[in-house]
């Protein structure tokens, strides 16, 4: 089985974010980068149906050079070789799925699996984007996976409100991962020395055909504005409580 | 930047490191914060060595990493091994010198020094977690000056038979093999593989300990123990032999107690953030910054010696007096830091529940074992003044 792993690499979730000059990105000096971790889920997913079906993980990351990273991580955690879409434009979703797309076509896959958002933009759309470009079915927001190699299957229990739901689908498919489908390897120290002789191929946009005139930009970003500071009742318990309650009733009026 | 990432790497030494050592970093680091960090304080109270994280340990490739493909290890830089040492021990001590042993003192006496056999039977087994090792050099009589050992090994026709006994040693009730050093006929000295099964092998565990409660360190009885022949490491002869398997795991020592100390940092200085006195965070008071820019300092100056030290290793220059000054000097700021951790934590610093009264308590040890503080000025003194003072 042929498995492709989109992996995105984002800041690290314990980022102390801060807004660039031109007030549209986020300052990237200082930061430490990780592999989104909806997209390790999938990567743990890969790997796993890899064991067990045997067949070839290939891990497809979109960046700039600091991204090698996030590669070198795919493949310390298991996957066998990688293709580095390198770029420094800012691309919006729909290129992104249409440079993956390019390069699923030429790599040929059985399954996709990626994170069902990234955390950095939340935007959740490239899975489901990426779907569409290649014309195969897609399931997201996946719990749990079972894979039948022999029908070409999946069958997938995808996350609601409140419910879940039953998905079959026919291979070859699009599938995005959701925290609990498993837990993430740690990459082992043989492993991360053996990603160093691993075969990564380099791509630009030119050559998979692919343009960087945006659909939608990102016009401005601004932080969330800072939390007043909390407020401490002081007194004996009966009196705090008592005040506690008129401040919810009538200064917050939640009660 | 924030203070956490400014506590790691204020000198942005992570700039130096190749990706690999970056992802060794990150990975045991990731997996002492989920998987031994938040029990550390209970294990270490309990005094007992939690077992079930061996074969994790192992998995994770960290026994022998220097090694090696051929023997089971991962062929990993000297930095890279010191990084390791440094994420273990941010944990805790004894967990860093549980690998400690294991990789730099019984798996390198073997690459060192034991035959072609001796490597293909333990060394694999051994980075796989399913042989641990220990090192028996002190004696209840023979501590910094090791030449004064009086366990024997006497030649028999067909191998020798060892008696004497050994304390204070790491693993001791863990380990399945013991690289047990002992004087010969000649009394000259000899390391050599002893099972535990073995005959009048007996090992007992110190209970007493009021440091290094989460490491099992033991008494070993060697009543005449027979062995065979090839029990002995055969390249060894002499004082300079286990040594030479001191250098690596001082040199271990050198970065693992940079963890320690990082660890008890960015622990007050969360702690000076909300600990409010005399109406205002304690981080808002001169006496206060003033001990916190020590401690970083002092952490600056350990990284700067441990980087270094990798350095030198790789190059292949490093000389045993330069791993001697770190080793005693990163020991000493360690301790000194976790001192001053404790202190700023008041009555809280007391207690387990926060890391750095057990990194202090597990620091005097480190500060004594491996050559205490004074056997390595000693060491450097008699480098820098061509004079020998022992
Ligand atoms: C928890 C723990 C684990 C250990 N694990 C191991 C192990 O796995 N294997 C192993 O072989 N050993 C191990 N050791 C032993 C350790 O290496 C020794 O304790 C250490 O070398 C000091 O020896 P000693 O205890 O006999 O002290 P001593 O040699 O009796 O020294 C006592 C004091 O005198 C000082 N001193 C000695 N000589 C001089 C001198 N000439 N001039 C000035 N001062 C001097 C010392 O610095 C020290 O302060 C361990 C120890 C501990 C506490």
């Amino acid at each position: 089985m042929k498995i492709l792993v989109m992996v995105k690499q984002v800041p690290d979730t314990a980022t102390r974010i801060r807004i660039n000059s031109d007030g549209t990105g986020i300052a990237t000096d200082g930061i430490k980068w990780i592999i989104n971790p909806y997209d390790e889920f999938a990567l743990e997913e890969a790997l796993r149906l890899r064991e067990k079906f045997g067949g070839e993980v290939v891990a497809v990351a979109l960046g700039p050079s600091r991204v090698e990273e996030a590669i070198r991580q795919s493949l310390a955690m298991g996957a066998d070789r990688a293709v580095h879409i390198k770029t420094e434009a800012e691309l919006d979703a729909s290129l992104v799925a249409e440079a993956l797309g390019a390069v699923a076509r030429e790599e040929g896959f059985d399954l996709i699996l990626t994170g069902k958002q990234a955390v950095d933009d939340d935007a959740a759309q490239v899975g489901a984007r990426l779907a569409v470009v290649l014309g195969v079915p897609q399931v997201t927001v996946v719990l749990k996976l079972e894979v039948d190699a022999e029908s070409r299957r999946v069958r997938a229990e995808r996350e609601l409100e409140g419910a879940s739901e039953m998905v079959e689908a026919p291979l070859p498919a699009v599938l995005t991962a959701q925290r609990g489908l498993n837990e993430p390897r740690y990459p082992t120290l043989p492993n991360i020395m053996k990603a160093k002789r691993k075969p990564v191929t380099v791509k630009t946009l030119e050559e998979l055909g692919v343009g960087t005139v945006l659909q939608a930009r990102v016009m401005a970003l601004t932080l969330p504005s800072e939390r007043p500071a909390g407020r401490i009742l002081e007194g004996e318990p009966e009196e705090t409580v008592r005040e506690l309650v008129r401040l919810l009733h009538e200064e917050a009026k939640v009660l | 930047m924030d203070t956490a990432s400014l506590i790691d790497d204020y000198f942005m030494l992570d700039m130096g490191l190749t990706p690999e050592e970056r992802a060794v970093r990150d990975t045991i680091r990731h997996f002492v914060e989920v998987e031994v960090r938040p029990n550390a304080g209970r294990w270490w109270l309990e005094g007992v060595f939690p077992t079930e994280l061996i074969p994790r340990l192992a998995d994770l490739g960290v026994f022998g990493a220097m090694l090696p493909e051929e023997y089971g290890g991962a062929g990993l830089s000297a930095v890279g091994y010191g990084l390791i040492m440094q994420e273990l021990e941010r944990g805790d001590s004894g967990l860093r010198s549980l690998a400690s042993v294991q990789s730099s003192l019984a798996m390198f006496a073997v690459y060192r020094f034991g035959s072609e056999s001796q490597k293909l039977h333990y060394l694999p087994a051994m980075a796989r977690g399913e042989m641990i090792g220990c090192f028996g050099l002190t004696e209840p009589d023979a501590g910094s000056d090791p030449g004064a050992m009086r366990t024997r090994a006497l030649k028999t026709e067909s191998g020798y038979v060892i008696s004497g006994a050994k304390r204070w040693i790491t693993n001791g009730n863990l380990a399945q093999m013991a690289v047990v050093w002992a004087k010969d006929d000649e009394g000259v000295i000899r390391g050599f593989i002893v099972p535990v099964e073995s005959p009048g092998f007996r090992a007992k565990k110190i209970e007493t300990k009021a440091s290094m409660r989460m490491s099992v360190t033991s008494e070993l009885y060697l009543d005449d123990v027979e062995v065979p022949q090839t029990a002995l490491l055969p390249a060894s002869r002499g004082l300079g032999s286990p040594l030479a398997c001191l250098t690596q795991a001082r040199y271990g020592i050198v970065w693992g107690v940079v963890g320690a100390a990082l660890d008890c940092l960015a622990e007050v200085a969360e702690y000076v953030k909300t600990r409010v006195a005399f109406g205002r965070p304690l981080a808002r008071t001169q006496l206060i910054q003033e001990r916190l820019v020590d401690m970083l300092s002092r952490i600056v100056a350990m990284q700067l010696r441990a980087f270094q030290l990798g350095r030198l290793y790789q190059a292949g220059t490093l000389r045993p007096p330069q791993v001697s000054l770190a080793k005693r000097d990163n020991a000493r700021a360690a301790l000194e830091v976790a001192r001053l951790a404790r202190e700023i934590l008041g009555g809280n610093g007391i207690s387990v529940d926060y890391g750095p009264i057990r990194h202090m308590l597990n620091l005097e040890t480190v500060d004594t074992y491996e050559g205490t503080y004074e056997v390595h000025t000693l060491a450097v003194g008699r480098d820098l003044l061509q004079e020998n003072a022992f």
